[in-house]
């Protein structure tokens, strides 16, 4: 349970899954709080599998904040990009959080569980 | 003929200093004096590299066997021995270029290096108590600070040191104890003023009069600094809980800021939304 890749996608999804949960304070998308929350723990587990892999990778925290957030506003401007059941397109309202939480699971990753061993030649 | 004080001084050098005749060493100049003898800079001449040789008399002969068991980076190694024809004995050891451990404390480096320092002499001490060695005679004057950062724990006591008084534990029998001690002595000397109460209280709890209170071993010591590096609780300090809140904050620091910018940024599309 320490790999960061695991690790990764559990931090992923459940603050994928609370971000998308806050889109309840929003009454015009409450209808779709399902698929929010389905896409947005996806999207959280893809941004956490990324992040992880990486910090198994490199082991820098700005690095790890860096990349995490780049991966989260990409992810969440791909999210944003598609229209919702009304037609409208929520970009400052998805790629905003997505971009903090992408930074919120590459410094989790760099913190927690533990680095890919060190290969040694023979 | 009286002789002034210098000249006295001068003749009680030359008498003092050792015939070195028949040894692969030629003296240089005397670098230490202590309870047990006197460190000289000399040559190797047979491997043409400067030597650090301490001489003594023949009682304390034991002293370089000792050293020559402990294999460590904290403990400065023993590379020959033998007798002068005075009856003194020698061993030569590496020649520390460095800075005693009392005056790179003055020089007021910051707390993680006075750490750093404290930390490495505590290895060497574990190390050597698991040999079954004690120190007898821990103080910052017997530590040295290389050039390059290394730490280096010298002057390794034997039965019958007394040890100095600012370091030296209250009972007489000595034992691993008596070395942890002196060892919380050495970190209550590094800390600065106004130092953590945290580490204060580290340092006290190894300096308890009573060797029961103290920590039952070196490496109990060296995890307690690691816990206080670690941002973790220290078992000898009780904080009150805004000082537990205060340890968590600094601890979480990025996180505590990147979740705060998370609510700003929800609190702010909120009431944007709104407007």
């Amino acid at each position: 349970m320490n790999n960061k890749i695991v690790l990764g996608l559990i931090f992923g999804a459940v603050l994928g899954a609370i971000d998308g949960a806050t889109a309840w304070f929003t009454p015009d998308v409450r209808s779709m709080m399902v698929s929010i929350m389905v896409g947005s723990t996806f999207k959280g587990m893809l941004v956490g599998l990324l992040s992880g892999w990486f910090a198994r990778k490199v082991n820098s925290m700005q690095w790890g904040i860096v990349v995490g957030s780049v991966l989260g506003l990409a992810f969440a401007y791909a999210v944003a990009a598609m229209p919702s059941d009304n037609g409208q397109h929520y970009y400052l309202e998805i790629m905003l959080p997505g971009f903090v939480v992408g930074a919120i699971i590459g410094f989790l990753t760099q913190k927690m569980g533990t680095p890919s061993p060190v290969k040694r030649s023979s | 003929m009286e002789l002034s004080d210098s000249v006295l001084l001068h003749l009680r050098d030359v008498v003092d200093r050792p015939d070195l005749d028949g040894t692969r060493y030629t003296l240089e100049e005397e670098i230490g004096r202590g309870g047990l003898g006197v460190v000289y800079a000399a040559l190797d001449t047979r491997l043409d590299r400067r030597v650090a040789l301490k001489v003594m008399d023949a009682e304390w002969a034991g002293e370089a066997r000792l050293i020559a068991r402990l294999e460590h980076p904290g403990i400065v190694p023993v590379h020959d021995s033998g007798a002068l024809p005075d009856g003194r004995v020698y061993y030569a050891m590496k020649l520390v270029a460095g800075t005693r451990a009392d005056h790179y404390i003055a020089g007021d480096p910051p707390l993680a290096e006075r750490l750093r320092v404290v930390h490495r002499v505590g290895e060497a001490l574990a190390y050597a108590h698991s040999c079954g060695v004690l120190h007898r005679d821990l103080k910052p004057q017997n530590v040295m600070v290389g050039a390059f950062g290394e730490v280096y724990v010298m002057d390794w006591g034997v039965e019958g040191v007394a040890g100095t008084p600012a370091f030296r534990a209250p009972e007489t029998q000595l034992d691993q104890r008596s070395d942890i001690y002196a060892l919380g002595a050495c970190l209550r000397f590094a800390l600065p003023p106004g130092a953590p109460p945290a580490l204060i209280a580290i340092a006290g709890k190894a300096m308890s009069r009573e060797p029961a209170f103290r920590y039952p071993a070196v490496t109990e010591v060296l995890r307690e600094i690691e816990r206080f590096q670690d941002g973790v609780a220290v078992e000898a300090y009780a904080e009150s809980p805004w000082q537990r809140i205060r340890r968590f904050a600094k601890r979480n620091e990025v996180l505590l800021w990147l979740l705060a910018a998370y609510a700003g940024v929800k609190f702010i599309l909120f009431f944007a939304r709104r407007l």
